[in-house]
């Protein structure tokens, strides 16, 4: 075979592995779903087109040349959409460093390596891109449908923003390996995705809080100052946003860019490509506790499989990216009760719905790793414990977690509003509560590993357990302000939680 | 060597003595689309090395899976030391330990921290389990990966924490499920000396392989089991005399023992 020709073979295999694990993950790896997933996404593509019309609407009828308070939040949109990106893409590549299994194969063959992990970087960009594309497909339309053909450029440009954050993510989690090591860069990565996702979001925001006391990013982005230090309109900072607009002079300018940007990523890192999987997938990370002074502890069989359980919360690298990721989002409102100290701000409601939220959603996860993902299920189902005892511990280390983290924050809270805090912190129980519930009324045999496809085992699940969460965290913010609809809005979200519980594969 | 073999006094000559059949199985039933095992009979005798047999489907880890308690039988009763396994599941589990072909760890744990799970679950005092969990992983030969987690270990390293793990709590009845498969000939000699040692000092225990050399040099007594029956037990010459096959090796015993069952049916 040419190599041009194995280039070609190879290219259609990784594509075809991205697409079956696309699938996959789309149909929970059952077979006979096809159907269902694609009704599924359609339907999902359409509804989505309603947020995004509430979201970007008003930009439709934008025209260039635009004001600078235009350019900004036209630009810092653009960017928040490449950040999430790179978040992505610095996910996917780790996991691709991790989790491939045809290494061996692949390092076994005839085949030039330098070409075929430059088809493999390709690849992740394509992949990256192809999901920017589909994510950002209801966003362009609602802009075409109400702004005209021109707004068509934006696709171009979501496609600069998956070339250029796939690009990035390979540079850096390549970088990473050599100066941490691939037993620490997978932790660190995971951080650093959900730090790169949320933080834009988030800092924001908390200028926002400092600057104007309100949650609103727009606050910042449209401001007197913000305009005041942004450079001129011919500046290439803008030219994300021109291009967006239908400039091609700066779309093409962008898409050469990237394509150089990923061509640079794919000549310098391709070589090390193979050596840095094969490191990742032999590497051997150590105990910091020594086998020398090594002890076992004492204490009840409930005791050994609680700790167990937190050991592998503490090991978990998604776990502690998502954690981070909500405590990143509890600093907005965490802030904004510090100022509330000085000042008489009414946002210090906002506090107790987001909190509850965060809550539900982590116990969601935590729920499901803990109950569903056991590695070693045979050996627990044959341990000298009572199915229900082996549950109640591990429905105590969820508890004990969200306590853990949440318990500091409504202290706080106290000191401000103590009625508000005991509200939030019975949002907090119940929400969590639920999320517990519902993945033990849906549990499944699973391996933790699997975690990332845990949504698509049981949809019913997986909304339930948002509105849930969502249900808990209005009613919190309702019984702040409006009692009744408290009541209604608690009601509701009990209903959902019964009938979720009626149709569990689980109940009786 | 393995000290707490030796050390547990409850695994003495008591044991081996015992009228109490280690493992008494009567009308086990199990259907999935097919019946799976058919109405078994099976009893393992206290302090006796037993292989189970058969070809693959036949049903033999069906059987040990309802026996660990892992499935629940359709119909039948299983007794370990006499203990009802279905009625008290607790106190039959607390006695036995199960190693399945796919060793069940877990990645993110050290050997040295899975063997103290394991020994927790089971609640033995970590006075004893702590020396006794060091000595079973060096004389697996995972010294030297201790405090590795088990993340980077191959299949054979997984299956060699998985069987410490089930020696850890000292069971009276161990049940193997294809418990040398993927271990290097170094491994499997390990593994085989561990287990040879563990009757001697008067463990029970019930074996299925796929290597029937392995079955005629380590076991008692050795079960065949095909299409959810257990079709011929016996020491080996008992096999031999029972099928009239002379001095035949176990594999030319079993094929024929097979094809005979296979005919039948």
């Amino acid at each position: 075979m040419s190599v041009a020709t194995t280039l070609t073979w190879f290219a259609r295999h990784e594509l075809r592995l991205a697409w079956r694990e696309w699938l996959a993950m789309m149909t929970g790896g059952r077979r006979g779903r096809k159907r269902a997933a694609a009704i599924g996404l359609v339907v999902f593509a359409a509804l989505m087109h309603l947020p995004a019309y509430a979201v970007i609407g008003r930009f439709a009828n934008l025209h260039a040349p635009l004001d600078k308070t235009s350019l900004i939040v036209l630009t810092s949109t653009i960017l928040l959409a490449w950040a999430l990106m790179l978040s992505q893409a610095i996910e996917s590549v780790t996991r691709v460093f991790y989790a491939r299994a045809d290494l061996d194969l692949i390092m076994s063959s005839p085949a030039r390596l330098t070409n075929i992990f430059s088809v493999r970087i390709a690849a992740i960009a394509l992949v990256v891109t192809g999901m920017a594309l589909l994510f950002s497909t209801p966003f362009v339309d609602v802009l075409v449908l109400n702004g005209g053909a021109r707004w068509l450029a934006g696709f171009g440009v979501v496609v600069v923003i998956g070339f250029s954050a796939a690009a990035l993510a390979i540079a850096i989690t390549i970088l990473l390996f050599r100066l941490i090591g691939p037993a620490r860069t997978r932790l660190i990565a995971q951080i650093l995705a959900a730090v790169i996702g949320a933080g834009f979001v988030i800092a924001l925001q908390i200028a926002a809080i400092l600057s104007y006391g309100t949650l609103s990013r727009f606050a910042v982005l449209t401001s007197d100052a913000a305009a005041a230090f942004a450079p001129d309109a011919d500046s290439l900072l803008w030219w994300p946003a021109r291009a967006a607009l239908g400039d091609m002079e700066a779309l093409l300018f962008l898409l050469s860019a990237s394509l150089v940007l990923l061509g640079g990523v794919m000549a310098i890192f391709s070589p090390r490509f193979a050596d840095t999987a094969i490191v990742a997938s032999a590497q051997a990370i150590t105990s910091r506790r020594g086998n020398r002074a090594f002890a076992f502890r004492g204490g009840s069989r409930q005791q050994a499989l609680r700790r167990k359980e937190f050991l592998l919360l503490k090991r978990d690298p998604w776990l502690i990216s998502q954690t981070l990721m909500q405590l990143l989002y509890l600093v907005p409102p965490a802030l904004l009760l510090w100022r509330s100290f000085s000042d008489s701000s009414a946002a210090i409601v906002l506090i107790t719905p987001v909190v509850v939220m965060a809550a539900g959603q982590l116990a969601g996860g935590l729920a499901w790793l803990t109950i569903s993902g056991e590695d070693a299920a045979d050996l627990v189902a044959t341990a000298p414990l009572s199915p229900s005892a082996v549950l109640r511990a591990k429905i105590e280390v969820v508890l004990i977690v969200i306590g853990a983290i949440f318990a500091p924050l409504i202290g706080a809270l106290a000191f401000a509003s103590p009625l508000q805090a005991a509200i939030t912190a019975g949002g907090v129980t119940i929400g969590g509560a639920s999320a517990t519930a519902i993945q033990l009324w849906f549990r499944v045999q699973a391996k933790r590993n699997q975690f990332r496809r845990r949504q698509t085992s049981s949809r019913l699940a997986t909304f339930a357990e948002a509105f849930s969460s969502i249900g808990w965290a209005a009613t919190s913010a309702l019984a702040l302000s409006l009692p009744t609809g408290a009541a209604v809005s608690g009601l509701m979200t009990a209903a959902i939680v019964v009938a979720t519980w009626k149709l569990s594969p689980r109940r009786g | 060597m393995v000290g707490l073999a030796s050390a547990q006094n409850h695994l003495g000559e008591d044991f081996m003595k015992s009228e109490q059949p280690a493992l008494q199985v009567q009308g086990l039933t199990k259907r999935f689309d097919r019946l799976a095992v058919d109405a078994l009979d099976l009893t393992v005798r206290a302090g006796e090395f037993y292989a189970l047999v058969g070809p693959n489907g036949a049903g033999k880890t069906t059987t040990l899976r309802m026996v660990a308690g892992l499935l629940r039988p359709d119909a039948g009763s299983v007794a370990i030391f006499g203990v009802d396994g279905l009625r008290d599941p607790v106190a039959a589990k607390q006695i036995m330990a199960w190693v399945s072909d796919e060793p069940m760890i877990y990645e993110k744990l050290t050997p040295l921290e899975y063997l103290e799970f394991v020994a927790g679950l089971w609640g033995v005092d970590p006075k004893i389990s702590t020396p006794a969990a060091r000595d079973l992983l060096v004389s697996l030969g995972l010294e030297p990966h201790l405090d590795e987690r088990c993340e980077g270990f191959s299949k054979g390293m997984r299956q060699k924490v998985a069987l410490a793990g089930a020696l850890v709590h000292d069971p009276r009845l161990i049940i193997l499920d294809e418990p040398l498969t993927g271990l290097d000939a170094v491994s499997a000699r390990h593994v085989k000396g561990l287990l040879g040692e563990r009757v001697r000092a008067g463990c029970t225990v019930i074996m299925t392989t796929h290597i029937l050399e392995v079955a005629e040099r380590m076991a008692d007594r050795i079960g065949v089991i095909a299409a959810g029956r257990l079709v011929a037990e016996g020491t080996l010459s008992e096999l031999r005399e029972q099928n009239g096959h002379g001095n035949t090796s176990l594999e030319d015993l079993f094929i024929a023992l097979v094809d005979v069952k296979a005919e039948a049916a």
